[in-house]
């Protein structure tokens, strides 16, 4: 399944947000989109997840999802929006609770994505009593139990330390490299965005518009040789150039105007 | 070890503490002696002479009162009265208020039309309102119940619609991006994310419904605690007036502690 933008605009009252983006996400393909802050990202994402009515454009997909797909579109969030009143266990299997599945299944699906991210030891444990990192994890199990086509990420690990950051995303890469999903990973870290995309959308400050897209020659497997560093060492300081002027001044803008 | 490139000054001084305070304890001790304290003064200023026992009998006499009416049973028969009375009352009106306040919660009609409505019969005390079901209901358990009710529902509402505009939209976009159909975000997400909202609205509604069930009772009726104390009061009973009284604080206490343990168990997640 492929998804894409047509002519996406946005504006909240008289903030216009986002304008003109066009893009396509092709199958298996891993977007990376950054941006300064409030350049409307997370807008731009739930108006590709149909959580948000665009102004002007659409979000489109083409071709059927995989059979077993229960949520082609599937969120995972910056601030994880856990229930803080279900455990890990119960959090992972709400978005399974009104689907047609035995119970069984749905245990089984349940086991199976909490271990596929390093948390069944935690199954009966309260959101509370997890670290942030833990807790995206859940995040991230509740995303792969409804086997999505699409990922939809906003800035998934923004919320954590930099050691969490860094597991957490070896960690990911590897169930994406196995499940071959498809995926908007909102970021504003070049670092992130250069080790998971195979290509970066970077928008202007708002109102966002399409300023670069640019291509990471690397496959995933391979970016962590020294060659390869070097290679994306430059690639990272061209883009941060391109960004860097646009930040600043982003940065100073008021956000309520 | 100390940094030896600098030597002490002779004008070396300690840096003064300035935390510390804010920071009171409970001790049991202390309680337990406060009590003992007050009620000691209160014996012996009786006992001594220096008030009359017709208008404040001793906290002795009292006690004496309230096992006389425990061993004779007309303590139970009062108490059955005005508990089933707050029973019943309570619960429609806590059973409507939830029920509304989620609606003005959820839906846009709702809200516009119910917060004017609510704001405008929130403030009366309702007690004054007993009178007029009286003349609808006639004399009897009607008239009390709905007095009740009505106190407990705009409590309930106010507190199950402020509880569930808490709810983070976050999580409610969550349900949405999940396919959760509207049913299911009202039954997974928003009751229980409303939970601390409407139980600690259950601690106004229960005082409320307390208040009303005393104050019903002494405007009309046979039994009930607050025609008991009434009655005591006409008949100049002082004693067994404050037994009634001490009644009605212990079964406020006994409602606080009932609704600690159920909090304690419903938000166990917290
Ligand atoms: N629901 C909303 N109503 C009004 N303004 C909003 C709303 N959501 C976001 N905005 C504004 O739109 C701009 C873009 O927001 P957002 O998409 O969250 O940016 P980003 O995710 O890139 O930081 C910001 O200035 C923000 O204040
Ligand atoms: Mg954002």
């Amino acid at each position: 399944m492929e998804l894409s933008a047509e002519g996406i605009g946005h504006s909240f009252g008289a903030l216009e947000v986002l304008d003109g983006i066009d893009f396509r996400v092709a199958a298996g393909e891993i977007l990376a989109v950054i941006g300064p802050s409030g350049c409307g990202k997370s807008t731009l994402l739930s108006i590709l997840g149909g959580l948000l009515q665009p102004d002007k454009g659409r979000a489109a997909l083409d071709g059927a999802p995989p059979a077993d797909s229960l949520n082609p579109l599937t969120f995972v969030f910056q601030d994880f929006a856990l229930l803080p009143w279900r455990t890990v266990r119960g959090n992972v299997e709400l978005a399974l609770e009104h689907h047609r599945l035995s119970g069984p299944e749905r245990r089984e699906r349940v086991e199976a994505a909490l271990a596929a991210i390093g948390l069944a030891e935690f199954k009966d444990v309260y959101p509370k009593q997890l670290s942030g990192g833990m807790r995206q994890r859940v995040g991230i199990a509740r995303a792969l139990v409804v086997r999505p086509a699409i990922l939809l990420m906003d800035e998934p690990l923004s919320a954590l330390d930099a050691q969490t950051r860094e597991l957490l995303m070896e960690d990911f890469l590897d169930l994406w490299l196995d499940a071959k999903v498809s995926a908007v990973y909102v970021t504003h870290n070049l670092t992130e965005a250069l080790r998971l995309a195979d290509r970066i959308l970077v928008l202007s400050r708002r109102p966002g518009r399409i300023k670069e897209m640019v291509r990471v020659p690397i496959p995933q497997r391979e970016r962590t040789s020294l060659a390869a560093q070097a290679e994306l060492a430059a690639l990272s300081d061209t883009l941060w150039q391109s960004i860097k002027r646009e930040a600043q001044v982003a940065d100073r803008e008021m956000t309520d105007v | 070890m100390s940094d030896p490139g600098v030597p002490p000054s002779p004008a070396r001084r300690t840096v003064p503490f300035r935390g510390g305070g804010f920071a009171p304890q409970s001790r049991s001790w202390i309680s337990w002696a406060t009590l003992v304290v007050v009620l000691g003064a209160w014996q012996g200023a009786v006992s001594g002479g220096l008030v009359s026992p017709i208008f404040l009998p001793s906290p002795w006499t009292i006690l004496l009162a309230l096992k006389s009416l425990i061993v004779s049973g007309e303590l139970w028969r009062h108490l059955a009265a005005s508990l089933s009375r707050i029973g019943l009352g309570w619960a429609l009106g806590t059973m409507a208020g939830i029920v509304v306040g989620v609606m003005m919660g959820l839906f846009t009609s709702f809200r516009s039309g119910g917060i004017p409505m609510v704001s405008a019969l929130y403030p009366i005390p309702k007690i004054a309102l007993l009178p007029l079901f009286i003349l609808w209901f006639g004399i009897g358990e009607t008239p009390k119940i709905v007095t009740i009710g009505f106190g407990v529902f705009f409590a309930t509402v106010i507190a199950t619609f402020t509880g569930v505009d808490g709810v983070p939209r976050s999580l409610i976009r969550m349900g949405q991006s999940f396919g959760m159909p509207m049913f299911g975000i009202v039954r997974k997400i928003l009751l229980p994310g409303a939970l601390p909202g409407i139980l600690a609205g259950f601690r106004i509604s229960a005082s409320t419904a307390l208040l009303l069930v005393v104050s019903a009772e002494m405007v009309g009726a046979q039994l009930g605690i607050g025609s008991f104390v009434l009655s005591a009061g006409n008949l100049m009973q002082t004693d067994q007036l404050l037994a009634g009284v001490a009644v009605l604080s212990v079964l406020g206490l006994m409602i606080g502690l009932l609704l600690s343990r159920l909090e304690k168990w419903l938000l166990r997640w917290r």
